[in-house]
């Protein structure tokens, strides 16, 4: 979807060059590409090289399908905080409070399940709403009332860990009954056979290969037909290519292993709204446009209250889906569950380059960043390194993506 | 050979791509008052900045002499040490600190356990503010001055460090007349005692009659030196040394045809946010369409505060009063209601209100306007790009392409921006507050047809200025504005500075 960026060389092309000749507008020049690309492309390639180190260092294991299937199994739920809290980041605000706030769905969601025997959607229901109250109480206090984020959240982290408490009464809930279960740790499989795969998750793969392609075709035409500079033809298909060889790859080894988990497809599906929501509705343009210049915003029309008020119910439910998807996983809820969750969500979004004072980032490269942080906690769990050693790495891997970012920012010379 | 304290010598500056100075040579001599005028772009900042150690010996070619000696700065430290303080534009205290912490910042007055003598300090600090004529207590904080003030604590802070040359970069661009004034008499009492001082400003009025000498530069080369001794050298010369071609008609014609009236307010209150007192009194105002109408006052007069609270309430509190638009009386109660009533408003400071810096040319043209292209609230991002091109276009906007980050912008080009943006938004009547506030003369010019075409297009503005000369240009009916009354109205054919000056001053005392 992310079309190359022109480079300086690359201007537009006059109006009379028919579609076909201007299919070949943009430059191949690797050089050019990388440099102009260097921020965006710098995370993925950051992602290829730990997935590359880990597979040399645990022989191939970290790649087998088994364990692909548990990264998507264990850090989903950190992806999908990861999701609002890059748009929290945009915003300029940040959220501390997302951790207590996984726990607490997960204990509503929990009570009303196990405690009081309502079906399993009446649990997902009432996390969710949970979840949105939590987010507009936020919301009114950073957009109405005007306190920072770093506050407000900070007294949620507390108050909410606090309620958690109260609504389990200090004890862990458990088991659920097998379809809330099922939600983080089911996969659909055996739909359509397969001799030792599972045919079906190779199908829904194919479709999301061939959506993504069309996709980024239309894009292209619209771009040519607008007279915008895009890359090479060549260049385009070779970047298709790739894309559809590492999905089906990914998809052949779920398929090899237990088939497509549910969980995979809920993250797809939030990536692909929220990437869509980011970029292309007025309600994403506003939140960059709060973060990266308030009082501009403020006098362009942009009514502020309400966006940030959003911005943070937003937060509240992906909250709540994480809490679901979480309290499934442990098939239970526990007092102290989400504990830290908000600075692995945090740390994913400042991985994928998003910007500490706002108005920089993207979903995408947040969970680019989310993926860099679970394939390095993964593979050194495989390692068995030991549980300290694992804190000190990552959280240098933190300091060092964000000291990359600030200095290509810098050598840009991008803003004063 | 004349006495020159500092010389630099074919300096050459080259970032990735540009040749930012190319073979610039400066000569000022002691003692002088020596002034550098250019366009913006034209190298004026970075000439000083290579003066000042910003860009270390070595990132350029070229040698700089200091009293006759050369020099190699490694750092701003350097410079300081031989006595070079460079006071930029956008001043460099710390709000919170007292005047005297300010001053010693980073060159404390300790006493001999180490600590720092507060005594002293503050003895020393009103000494100094004493000797550049500012009466405040040494121990006042920094935010409770007003910015002319604050400009002469960065120059005590300068006298503490021993300057010998002083550099002040556009030093009145945000002071009002009288503390223009004020800075201007103390250069030159500066220059008395022998402390040589160059000054960057657009304000060319001011150069003819400080300076005794003058460097032009363009597009990164030195053009020519004058010397202002003789008085012979006038504006236009200046000028002419700086784009290059005499500017025949500095404001370009216009015929005035107004058409029906497009606002009026009527009794317009507002009260400041937090103080208790008005800011704009029972003013009334009407522009028609293909007229421009000029609103000149003193700084504090009440100009942005009146543009902003009919821009959807956007400044103070209490606001009472009837808006009008096309005769109908309307609500603005919020800026997006005003702009969908057709008011636009072009901020006087456009990097903290107008633009997002860090995003791109077509983000912040659509950003005003962003519901135009969109259908149930998704954007239509290649039709964005369409309108953010035609803008570039249309506007003359000197950028590779509307994916350029608009922080990286000259000041004219950012002006283009957001005056492509407020278009954008098809508004009936555009306030403009300082438009031409920072750019360089092409530029202007560049704006002030902009106005013109829109004017013609039948579109009413209202410009809000310090400079009267651009109002009186510009203008086709110029209100003044005193303590937040509107003190009259002037057709611009009965219209002279002195006059609008004698509305501007008169009841001075503020408003209820």
């Amino acid at each position: 979807m992310t079309s190359t960026k022109p480079s300086s060389g690359a201007q537009t092309k006059p109006a009379e060059n028919a579609p076909a000749a201007a299919l070949h507008v943009g430059t191949s020049d690797p050089r050019t590409l990388i440099l102009n690309n260097l921020r965006q492309s710098g995370i993925f390639v950051a992602l290829v090289v730990i997935v590359a180190l880990f597979a040399f260092l645990t022989d191939g294991l970290s790649l087998s399908p088994g364990n692909i299937t548990n990264i998507v199994l264990q850090y989903s739920y950190i992806l999908v905080l990861a999701i609002g809290m890059v748009i929290v980041i945009i915003g300029g605000h940040i959220d501390l409070s997302v951790g207590s706030v996984v726990a607490l769905t997960g204990a509503v969601s929990a009570v009303v399940v196990i405690r009081q025997g309502q079906p399993w959607w009446v649990g997902v229901l009432a996390a969710v709403a949970v979840g949105l109250a939590v987010g507009a109480w936020h919301g009114f206090w950073v957009a109405y009332v005007g306190i920072p984020a770093f506050i407000v959240t900070l007294a949620g982290m507390l108050l909410f860990r606090g309620l958690t408490l109260r609504v389990l009464d200090n004890i862990s809930l458990s088991p659920f009954p097998a379809e809330y279960n099922k939600i983080a740790a089911g996969f659909l499989n055996g739909l359509m056979g397969g001799a030792g795969y599972d045919a079906f998750t190779l199908l829904i793969g194919a479709i999301a290969v061939a959506g993504y392609v069309v996709s980024c075709f239309r894009t292209r035409v619209a771009r040519i037909r607008y007279q915008q500079p895009v890359e090479s033809f060549a260049l385009f298909v070779a970047r298709m290519a790739l894309v559809g060889a590492v999905v089906m790859w990914f998809a052949w080894q779920l398929a090899n292993a237990r088939g497509l988990p549910i969980v995979l497809i809920i993250l797809a599906a939030l990536v692909l709204v929220y990437g869509l929501l980011t970029r292309r509705t007025v309600f994403g343009r506003q939140v960059y446009a709060i973060g990266g210049n308030l009082s501009a915003a403020m006098l362009s029309g942009v009514k502020v209250k309400t966006v940030n008020f959003w911005i943070f119910v937003n937060m509240g439910f992906l909250s709540a889906v994480a809490g679901i998807i979480f309290s499934s996983r442990s098939n239970g809820a526990q007092p102290a569950a989400g504990n830290m969750f908000e600075l692995d969500a945090i740390a994913a979004a400042f991985i994928g380059g998003a910007a500490v004072t706002g108005g920089v980032g993207t979903v995408v490269g947040a969970m680019v960043g989310g993926l860099i942080m679970a394939v390095m906690s993964n593979g050194m769990q495989l390692m068995g390194v030991d549980q300290s050693l694992q804190s000190v790495v990552k959280g240098l891997v933190l300091l060092v993506a964000v000291a990359f970012d600030v200095y290509n920012k810098r050598r840009a010379g991008a803003t004063r | 050979m004349s006495d020159h304290i500092l010389e630099m010598r074919r300096i050459t500056k080259t970032f990735p791509g540009v040749a930012a100075l190319q073979d610039v040579s400066l000569a000022v001599a002691r003692g002088e008052i020596h002034a550098i005028c250019g366009e913006n772009g034209a190298g004026k900042s970075t000439l000083m900045k290579v003066l000042s150690g910003v860009y270390p010996a070595g990132s350029y070619q070229g040698e700089i002499l200091l009293d006759g000696k050369p020099v190699d700065f490694r750092g701003i430290r350097d410079s300081e040490e031989h006595g070079i303080v460079i006071i930029h534009q956008e001043l460099a205290l710390v709000p919170y600190l007292s005047i005297a912490e300010n001053i010693f910042l980073g060159n404390e007055r300790r006493g001999r356990s180490g600590l720092i003598d507060w005594n002293r300090t503050n003895a020393d600090a009103a000494e100094l503010l004493a000797s550049v004529g500012l009466h405040e207590n040494p121990v006042t904080p920094v935010v409770q001055l007003g910015v002319g003030k604050q400009q002469l604590v960065e120059i005590a802070k300068a006298l503490s460090k021993k300057v010998r040359l002083l550099i002040l970069d556009e030093p009145t661009a945000a002071l009002n007349d009288v503390d223009s004034a004020h800075l201007l008499n103390l250069m030159r009492r500066l220059r008395d005692q022998g402390i040589t001082c160059i000054i960057i400003s657009h304000k060319l009025n001011e150069i003819t009659s400080i300076a005794d000498s003058t460097t032009v530069l363009r597009d990164g080369r030195t053009v020519e030196r004058l010397d202002m001794r003789s008085g012979a050298v006038t504006q236009d010369r200046i000028i002419r040394g700086m784009v290059g071609r005499d500017l025949d008609s500095f404001y370009p014609d216009r015929d005035c045809t107004p058409g029906e009236e497009v606002l009026r307010i009527e009794d317009w209150t507002v009260r400041h946010p937090t103080q208790d007192r008005l800011v704009v009194d029972g003013a009334n105002l009407d522009v028609r369409a293909g007229e421009v109408v000029g609103i000149a006052g003193l700084m504090g007069a009440g100009r942005t505060e009146l543009a902003m609270s009919v821009f959807g309430r956007s400044y103070g509190r209490d606001i009472t009063g009837r808006l009008y638009m096309h005769g109908r009386q309307v609500r603005a109660r919020s800026v997006a209601e005003a702009i969908s009533n057709g008011i636009a408003y072009a901020t006087e400071d456009r990097k903290r209100f107008g633009l997002n810096l860090i995003d791109n040319i077509r983000s912040n043209v659509s950003s005003a306007g962003l519901r135009r292209l969109a259908r149930f609230g998704w954007v239509h991002d290649n039709e964005e790009t369409r309108v953010a091109e035609a803008s570039r276009r249309d506007m003359n906007i000197k950028a590779p392409t509307v994916l350029s980050v608009v922080g990286k912008l000259s000041g004219g080009n950012q002006q283009k921006v957001v005056l492509s943006k407020w278009l954008f938004t098809d508004p009936d009547v555009l306030i403009l507050d300082e438009p031409t506030r920072g750019i360089d003369v092409g530029a202007k010019f560049e704006i002030y047809t902009i106005i013109n075409r829109l004017v013609a297009a039948g579109k009413a503005v209202i410009i809000i200025s310090s400079e009267l000369p651009e109002l009186l240009g510009m203008c086709d009916r110029i209100y003044t504005l005193s303590a937040g009354r509107i003190t009259g109205v002037v057709p611009v054919g009965e219209a002279t500075q002195e006059k609008l000056m004698e509305l501007m001053a008169k009841d001075k005392e503020p408003a209820r």
